[in-house]
């Protein structure tokens, strides 16, 4: 069913009772021409763009659990396209002009609201690396300005310029055209989509193994509902991408960390932007519900148990406390985490693996949630055609043996 | 915060005073013989399990030495820790009378 204003008033008047489940769930057929292991928000992406452009519906998402029950529900929503390099440039700004018309596209609210993204310098050498990005992305056509604490508490009022704290901040680097999207609306939005154009959603279905024939290449996938036989698989898994590499028998450049984040109780409007100190590790902005959401930086250790240590979240807290005093009386609702998958250089693997036939899309680590369109649209191109989109090709996973990394770790080493 | 038992100190002690230092038993090519693939591996693959995992701490605020640990990565649970230079125990198995609840 189509959302519109006529629509919504007519269910208005006769007690919503008219509306149809968002997505079909059917069970998995026996075979498919591409089978996408995943419904997180890259997975759910990937699946309409193949439907939608490269005309290849007869696609499954396998869901191990339930949709954006991964990193897509519990990430931090923070969208920018800033980075430092120019393959990371062309990624990022492909997925963020893709997000400035999502939901008309997907005739959905995913409630894309670019209300500016602040990345704080704490001492000179971070504001000459952020300045350096900033020229970086303006040479690119990628939009973005450097502010000074004064113009930075004229973007949000309730920071804390005072020279004396114990991490001042000397000034920032703003993208106005950076914000935050509603994460459970951007997989349903995608889930909806892609149903209506055929291709079938299975959840509580985790691949279980990977069938390959005698020369190596994929045919199929086992699952906990059943074999499914197919010539093209993608993996989209997230924290799970070493899991699922060993099933078909490959090793990822890949480890997985905790990364958690934390919701206050709902508050009247404060926050009109996002800000973010990656040297402290502190991230906040404020939900339309009004809860403050809060980033912390990844646990020091790898794991698959979504749970990172209180003393993570606490020290991300004194960050917050002592750049935004208000918070200092408020209450936490939730901590929760998620599991992130980590590449060396912190930019992602999408492409060709070992196994003929299956390819990957990973390694988004701390940042992927912003690069949701994008990655799904590449990586449909990569399904469809079985050759990497011009934008994806840098980040190719032989880039570790080449040597030609897209080395974001180096260049701002920032979370989200 | 998990509890790890330094079996150098012999005494369990809070995780903040201790550093990751990555997976364990990493064994670095011969620089004139390896291959690009044998660099690569080193370098950048690393196995990444969800279960079983041996992994290298540094007890940075203790005695400052560099230990093994044994953890299962779905439940952080720590199964045994142990000396540099010791083989990795079997998973699952207590190891080296250094294991940990
Ligand atoms: C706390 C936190 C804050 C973050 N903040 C930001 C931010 O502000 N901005 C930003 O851009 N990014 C952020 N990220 C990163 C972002 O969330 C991820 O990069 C992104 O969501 C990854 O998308 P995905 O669809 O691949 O992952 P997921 O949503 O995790 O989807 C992967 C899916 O695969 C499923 N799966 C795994 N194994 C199997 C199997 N064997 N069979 C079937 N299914 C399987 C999982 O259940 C999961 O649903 C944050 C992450 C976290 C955890
Ligand atoms: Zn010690």
């Amino acid at each position: 069913m189509k959302f519109s204003f006529v629509s919504l008033a007519r269910e208005g008047l006769t007690g919503h009772l008219g509306w149809t489940p968002q997505w079909r769930s059917p069970d998995p057929k026996p075979a498919y021409d591409v089978v996408i292991v995943g419904g997180g928000g890259h997975g759910l992406a990937t699946a309409y763009y193949l439907a939608e452009e490269y005309g290849v519906a007869n696609v499954a998402v396998l869901e191990k659990g339930w949709l954006g029950g991964g990193n897509t529900g519990r990430n931090t929503t923070i969208v920018r396209s800033n980075y430092l390099w120019e393959a990371s440039e062309a990624i990022y700004a492909h997925s963020h002009r893709l997000w400035t018309t999502l939901a008309e596209a997907l005739n959905y609210n995913v409630m894309f609201s670019p209300r500016g993204v602040l990345q704080l310098a704490h001492n000179r050498h971070e504001a000459a690396a952020l300045k350096r990005q900033v020229h970086a992305n303006r040479l690119a056509g990628v939009e973005g300005e450097w502010v000074n604490p004064a113009q930075a508490k004229a973007v949000c009022p309730i920071l804390n310029t005072d020279p004396g704290i114990r991490y001042p901040v000397v000034g920032g680097a703003l993208q106005r055209t950076g914000g935050t999207a509603r994460h459970d609306a951007v997989a349903w939005g995608f889930a909806r989509a892609a149903s209506g154009r055929g291709v079938d959603i299975v959840q509580n279905c985790e691949v279980t193994g990977v069938r390959r024939d005698a020369s190596g290449a994929v045919i199929g996938v086992e699952t906990t509902r059943g074999a499914i036989a197919t010539k093209t698989v993608g993996v989209v898994v997230a924290g799970h991408s070493s899991v699922v590499a060993a099933m078909a028998g490959f090793r990822l450049p890949i480890e997985s960390f905790p990364l958690q984040a934390l919701v206050s109780e709902p508050l009247k409007p404060v926050m009109p932007c996002v800000a973010m100190s990656n040297a402290i590790h502190a991230y906040m902005s404020q939900s339309d519900k009004g809860e403050l959401v809060i980033g912390a930086g990844t646990d020091a250790y790898t794991s698959y148990s979504q749970t990172g240590g209180l003393h993570i979240a606490s020290a991300t807290l004194e960050a917050i406390c002592e750049l935004f005093p208000i918070a200092s009386r408020l209450k936490m609702m939730r901590n929760w985490a998620g599991i992130v998958d980590t590449t060396p250089d912190r930019s992602p693997i999408i492409g060709k693996t070992p196994v003929p036939g299956l390819f990957v899309n990973c390694g988004w680590g701390t940042g992927g949630f912003k690069a949701t369109p994008g990655s799904g649209h590449l990586f449909a191109h990569q399904l469809a055609t079985g050759e990497p989109h011009p934008i994806a090709a840098p980040f190719a996973l032989d880039r570790f043996r080449s040597g030609a990394l897209v080395n974001e770790a180096t260049a701002a080493a920032v979370a989200h | 915060m998990l509890l790890i038992r330094c079996p150098y100190c012999e005494m369990d002690r809070p995780e903040v005073e201790f550093r990751y230092a990555g997976e364990a038993h990493l064994k670095r090519p011969d620089p004139g013989a390896a291959t690009d693939a044998e660099w690569t591996d080193f370098l950048y693959f690393r196995a990444n399990p969800k279960g079983a995992h041996a992994e290298r701490w540094r007890h940075a605020a203790g005695c400052g030495r560099f230990l093994n640990c044994l953890r299962d990565t779905a439940s952080d649970r720590i199964l045994a820790t142990y000396r540099i230079g010791e083989p990795r125990p079997t998973a699952g198995q207590r190891g080296g009378g250094h294991a940990n609840g």
